[in-house]
């Protein structure tokens, strides 16, 4: 069959596959009994029309961001990280820990230990499941959701029996210390009399998901690295024949995607919450899932996928504050957009190919 | 520890074992036959709540079962659709399949129910523990009187159904002709192809036994286990199933005593909470995580390797 236009391959079919995603969403807005208009309304103006809701949207964003790329570079290996999840709450644990036991004298060098903690600890948690499929051949889904399973488990024990502080009767760690506190939005942008991002969690790291998604394009399309983890993606037996270990590339390409993941933690738990919280990724690792796929697993692409995610997230918490619609609308949404722009792909695919095609042939 | 107390816990284990077994024959369906499916905590979890939904409204069980079945199964179809029509990537499919049971049961609960994404409780209309022949006959006997009264007796209608599920499947796939084409289509597909059988109607054949499978499971959660659909009332069993499938590797007996296995470990965890080994204590949460450890020391190799189907995964695209 011949070749689409590289445009309609980058734009039209996640641009078709989000339309029917939304038409879907609609239809489910419709059958609860509420006006998809309204809500759509609604959704904008608590998310976007003012700027604390700006705040909201850029914070989540920057959780997708860090999760997106993650998905997406293991993506380029040909390997599924569904782990994010749990690399994301190891990295959120790292924060913790460089917070809560290193006395920081600045935020600047506690922003720069906790990173290193965050991705060391999101890196290590992907180490296991890529030695697996790398030596074992035992499949990377398969062992990554059951080390979601188990990061739940060990961060539950840890915070109820280690980290908890005496008395306390929530499973969290102790607030950090005031010198750990990143700047906000709010700190950052607001003048004199006029107070911008009021209230609301985002904060510096989302600069560092920018620079991150920077350095992933660096990485994937500029570097030696990322022309190995490419043709590994592409052809394993090919990359094989150049010269390209296979199990060089899985390890190295899943303790990136890993420490990605775990950066989210620097936004989450040292940004936003100031301690560490039992279920600290918030499902952001799954969100990152949705986000490569729609996002082309290039970083331009998982960003804007991640605004995007992050208006639907907090414009799905305005809508269930002032409807009837509750936030698991959110979670519809998200396995809509998976099931059409992943799983689906080829049936928004083969018809527009056949299009193409004949409209070539007309004009031959 | 005396018997009552032995007796007590593998009395959970069988009913906390009988959802993991169910789903675990559903994967092992599918898996068998190439199509990889990690829905199987969706369609559960779907099942749970129309089950309970249906049986709720119209106060008839058998009516619930059977929406719990269909709505299971709507749930295998998309997967059908998108990894064997649309030749797709099954782990996502799988992967959105979830998400969407879980996020649409939520929204539909509350519409209909409005008691924040779980159904009023069942009350009576639920399945009710079987006496078997004999049993209370039979209950003064030493030993064997217990263990029959306890523990093989008193089990809702669908635990039966579910241990009955292990020979039936065993002989569906090792003494049917639908069976031998199944486990060929799951290992070579153009071979299958090659002599004539449709590869597209024995997936989705296979792919609508798990969804019947799951459909039983989820039922069986919301109207046998407890009384009534509670959010995420799944809580990761879909996973578990899927730990004990490669436990199992892919055989229906080693799927019984995997699954059993499992639930254990969950009955075990539930009643103890945290356990005093002589001053060393397990903490709770390993135990929870327990089935997961187990299931990375198989794929390590320690145990033996664990080969799954060899064209698990990936969509057949006939010759042209």
């Amino acid at each position: 069959m011949d070749r689409m236009p590289a445009w309609a391959d980058v734009v039209l079919i996640p641009l078709i596959s989000l339309i029917l995603a939304a038409i879907l969403s609609a239809l489910a807005i419709l059958a609860i009994g509420e006006s998809p208009a309204e809500a759509f309304y609604l959704m904008v103006d608590g998310a976007l029309m003012r700027s604390s809701g700006w705040g909201y949207t850029l914070y989540y964003a920057t959780n997708f961001i860090f999760t997106g790329l993650a998905v997406s570079v293991a993506f380029h290996a040909k390997l599924f990280n569904i782990g994010g999840e749990g690399q994301a709450a190891l990295g959120g644990l790292g924060v913790a820990l460089a917070c809560l036991y290193i006395p920081w004298p600045h935020w600047s060098l506690a922003l720069l230990g906790s990173a290193v903690g965050a991705a060391a600890f999101g890196a290590l948690w992907a180490l296991i499941p890529a030695y697996l499929q790398a030596k074992r051949g035992s499949h990377i889904v398969i062992t990554t959701i059951m080390f979601n399973f188990i990061a739940a488990a060990l961060l539950n024990y840890l915070l109820v029996n280690v980290l908890r502080p005496v008395g306390a009767m929530e499973p969290a760690s102790a607030s950090f210390a005031a010198a750990t506190h990143l700047p906000t939005f709010q700190s950052m942008f607001s003048s004199e009399g006029n107070t911008l991002f009021r209230g609301s969690p985002a904060n510096i790291t989302f600069f560092i998901a920018l620079i991150a998604c920077v350095f992933v394009w660096l990485l994937i399309w500029r570097s030696k690295l990322g022309y190995e983890i490419r043709s590994q993606g592409y052809s394993e037996s090919g990359a094989k024949y150049a010269g390209i270990s296979p199990s060089r590339i899985i390890i190295i390409a899943m303790l990136i995607s890993g420490a990605l993941s775990g950066m989210m933690g620097v936004n989450a738990t040292q940004g936003a919450a100031g301690r560490l919280i039992l279920n600290s990724a918030e499902g952001a690792g799954f969100i990152g899932i949705a986000v490569a796929l729609m996002g082309r697993n290039h970083p331009f692409g998982v960003l804007l996928a991640s605004l995007l995610f992050g208006f639907l997230y907090q414009g799905g918490a305005e809508l269930a504050m002032w409807t009837s619609i509750p936030r698991e609308l959110i979670i519809v949404i998200q396995a809509l957009v998976i099931l059409f722009t992943g799983a689906l792909d080829n049936m928004v695919r083969w018809p527009l190919e056949a299009l193409f095609a004949r409209l070539r042939k007309k004009e031959a | 520890m005396d018997l009552n107390t032995i007796l007590q816990v593998l009395d959970s284990t069988v009913r906390l074992g009988t959802p993991l077994l169910l789903m675990c024959l559903a994967g092992l369906f599918s898996e068998r036959a190439g199509i990889v499916d990690i829905g199987l905590e969706g369609k559960a979890l779907v099942a749970a709540f129309f089950s309970a939904a249906i049986a709720y409204s119209t106060g008839s069980l058998m009516l619930g079962l059977l929406a719990g079945i269909l709505s299971s199964l709507v749930l295998s179809l998309i997967h059908g659709v998108a990894s064997i029509t649309f030749r797709g990537n099954q782990l996502i499919s799988g992967v959105a399949l979830n998400f969407l049971a879980s996020g649409l049961t939520v929204l539909i609960a509350q519409d209909w129910f409005g008691q924040g994404g779980r159904t009023p409780s069942l009350g009576d209309v639920r399945f009710h523990e079987l006496t078997l022949p004999f049993a209370e006959a039979l209950r003064p006997v030493p030993v064997i009187g217990p263990i029959y009264y306890d523990l093989i007796s008193g089990h809702s209608i669908l635990v039966y159904v579910a241990f009955l599920c292990v020979p039936v499947t065993w002989w569906v796939l090792y003494r049917t002709r639908f069976g031998l084409r199944l486990r060929a289509v799951g290992e070579n597909p153009a071979a299958v192809d090659t002599a004539g059988i449709s590869v597209v109607r024995l997936r989705f054949s296979a792919i609508i036994i798990a969804g019947v499978l799951c459909g039983l499971a989820g039922s069986y959660l919301a109207t046998a286990l407890q009384a009534g659909f509670v959010k995420e009332m799944t809580a990761g069993r879909g996973y578990i199933a899927l730990a004990a499938l490669i436990f199992a590797k892919w055989r229906p007996w080693y799927a019984l005593s995997a699954t059993m296995l499992f639930g254990l470990l969950q009955a075990v965890a539930l009643r103890y909470q945290n356990i005093d080994l002589g001053g060393f204590i397990i903490p709770v949460q390993f135990m929870n995580a327990l089935p997961y450890i187990l299931t990375i020391v198989i794929l390590a190799g320690f145990v033996g390797a664990a080969n799954p189907p060899r064209a698990g995964g990936d969509p057949y695209v006939k010759e042209r």
